[in-house]
């Protein structure tokens, strides 16, 4: 495959299989906010059926052996599987050491895989955006599985996560009894609740406290009505408690198609990744008007909220001039 | 050359192009410090860097580079094995059309094997003791020359 191939092009042989046609158009979405959104135009009419299963929790609770797992369970049923890999970009060097993999590696080489290891490159480098339209793409290249590794942790984290149909929270014995770490964020927003490493000795005593919190409704807070989450127990490294894990999943695909659910977050994420694009490329045409030395400047006679409007229509009108 | 200005200059650089660097232990053997370092470096420069962890294959690494759309390839070898591996691994690179792609290849190789391993397609080869501005520098340009070739 050229460089010089047309979006088109590259969809088009990333629809017959080419996957170096497909790392490369993941590659323009995370790059390019223009050539992303005609990306999207050509593929938005279509909808496949994919699953999108967001797993998320604190690193090393065994998120990633835990997605190996499950590929090899999805993989013998000749399902198709997508799995993007979020982990930090660091604050200070802007670089990222994307690790994931590793856990992932034996499927590199299946024909029904891909992976794709995703930097989140700070707030303004737009990892929802880039995340959400790769799960578009995955979706309408036919894959049934689209699996999200985060570690839940800032919005970013939070937005993508919101847009799996179902959410997989991972924990691992020995969070003890510290009731704020499962209230933090993340521990409210699982359908099913994963406890991770139960071939660990302290397994039993977290479980019940899990399930205990579990009961006081303190774990799945938002709309959860109709679905009580699970709680369930898996070893990762052992293999153990996996067919459970697909099992429930499974139950909740069943629960969300039933209730309607299902379309509802797909049309949540299409707008939310209206959304996110439309902040990426008011945030990136802001910095470049700054690096132009365009100073913002408070007018003595001007309230800041005329001040803040001004601004918007200034870069408004540089976007329009484009 | 090598001091903190250089490596700030470098790091300038990155910022704005993006670079994608695959790091992979290729072979049976299970020592990966070295590509833990030379990884840990470039991420600290600023690159995003994919890590494969231990005993991959050739297919592997290239059905790797293919999802990740990595921009180079830096391979560790330690067993002993590098003229069959990295043939076979650009052999590979080229059948899939992505032999564009640079390879830099380090660990325990012997002087006399590193003209045979440039025949083979080896775009450079670092031995034990390199300092890591080094790497990080090669890594910027060779990024550099691809590109501008693509273009
Ligand atoms: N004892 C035990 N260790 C596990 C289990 N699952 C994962 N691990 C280990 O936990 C560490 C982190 O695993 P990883 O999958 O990378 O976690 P992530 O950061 O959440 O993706 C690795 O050393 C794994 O081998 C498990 O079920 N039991
Ligand atoms: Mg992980």
């Amino acid at each position: 495959m050229s460089k010089g191939d047309s979006i088109k092009e590259v969809l088009d042989k990333a629809s017959k299989g080419d996957k170096a046609a497909l790392g490369r158009l993941l590659t323009i979405i995370e790059t390019s906010p223009k050539k992303a959104s005609m990306v999207v135009s050509e593929i938005l009419h279509e909808e496949g059926g994919a699953h999108v299963i967001g797993i998320t929790g604190i690193p090393g609770s065994g998120k990633s052996t835990l997605i190996s797992r499950l590929i090899s369970h999805y993989k013998d049923r000749g399902l198709k599987i997508a799995v993007i890999a979020i982990d930090p970009t660091s604050p200070l060097s802007q670089g990222a050491l994307l690790g994931d993999r590793i856990r992932m590696q034996e499927h590199a080489t299946s024909p029904n895989v891909f992976i794709r290891s995703v930097p989140t490159r700070g707030v303004k480098g737009g990892l929802s955006f880039s995340g959400v339209t790769m799960i578009e793409v995955f979706d309408k290249l036919g894959y049934d599985k689209i699996i999200v590794e985060s570690i839940g942790v800032g919005q970013t984290d939070i937005d993508i996560m919101n847009v799996a149909h179902t959410i997989v929270v991972v924990t691992t014995p020995g969070l003890g009894d510290d009731i704020q770490a499962l209230k933090a964020g993340i521990m409210e927003i699982g359908d099913i609740y994963v406890l991770n490493k139960s071939d660990k000795p302290e397994a039993n005593k977290t479980y019940a406290y899990l399930d205990f919190a579990l009961d006081l409704g303190e774990l799945g807070g938002v709309d959860k009505r109709g679905w009580r989450p699970r709680l369930l127990k898996t070893s990762a490294i052992m293999g153990e408690g996996i067919q459970e894990l697909a099992d429930s999943i499974k139950e909740h695909l069943e629960y969300i198609k039933a209730s309607n659910k299902y379309m509802e977050k797909i049309q949540t994420r299409r707008m939310l990744m209206i959304k996110l694009l439309a902040e990426k490329i008011f945030l990136e045409k802001l910095e470049d008007l700054a690096e132009k030395g365009d100073k913002i400047r408070l007018e003595k006679n001007n309230s800041l909220y005329q001040a803040c409007i001004n601004l918007i229509k200034k870069v408004s009108r540089e976007l329009e001039r484009e | 050359m090598g001091g903190a200005a250089d490596i700030l200059e470098l790091m300038k650089e990155i910022r704005g192009r993006r670079i994608k660097v695959l790091v992979a232990k290729l072979g049976l053997d299970g020592h990966d410090r070295g590509a833990k370092v030379v990884a840990r470096a470039l991420k600290d420069a600023g690159m995003e860097v994919i890590y494969t962890g231990i005993r991959q294959s050739p297919e592997q690494v290239v059905e790797t580079a293919i999802q990740e759309d990595v921009d180079i390839i830096g391979v560790s070898i330690l067993s002993g094995a590098h003229i069959p591996l990295m043939e076979r691994l650009i052999s590979l690179l080229k059948e899939k059309g992505i032999d564009d792609i640079p390879v830099f290849l380090g660990g325990t190789i012997p002087i006399p094997d590193i003209p045979k391993l440039e025949k083979i397609g080896v775009d450079k080869v670092f031995l034990p003791g390199t300092p890591l501005y080094d790497i990080i520098k090669y890594t910027v340009e060779a990024v550099k020359k691809k590109r501008s070739r693509r273009n």
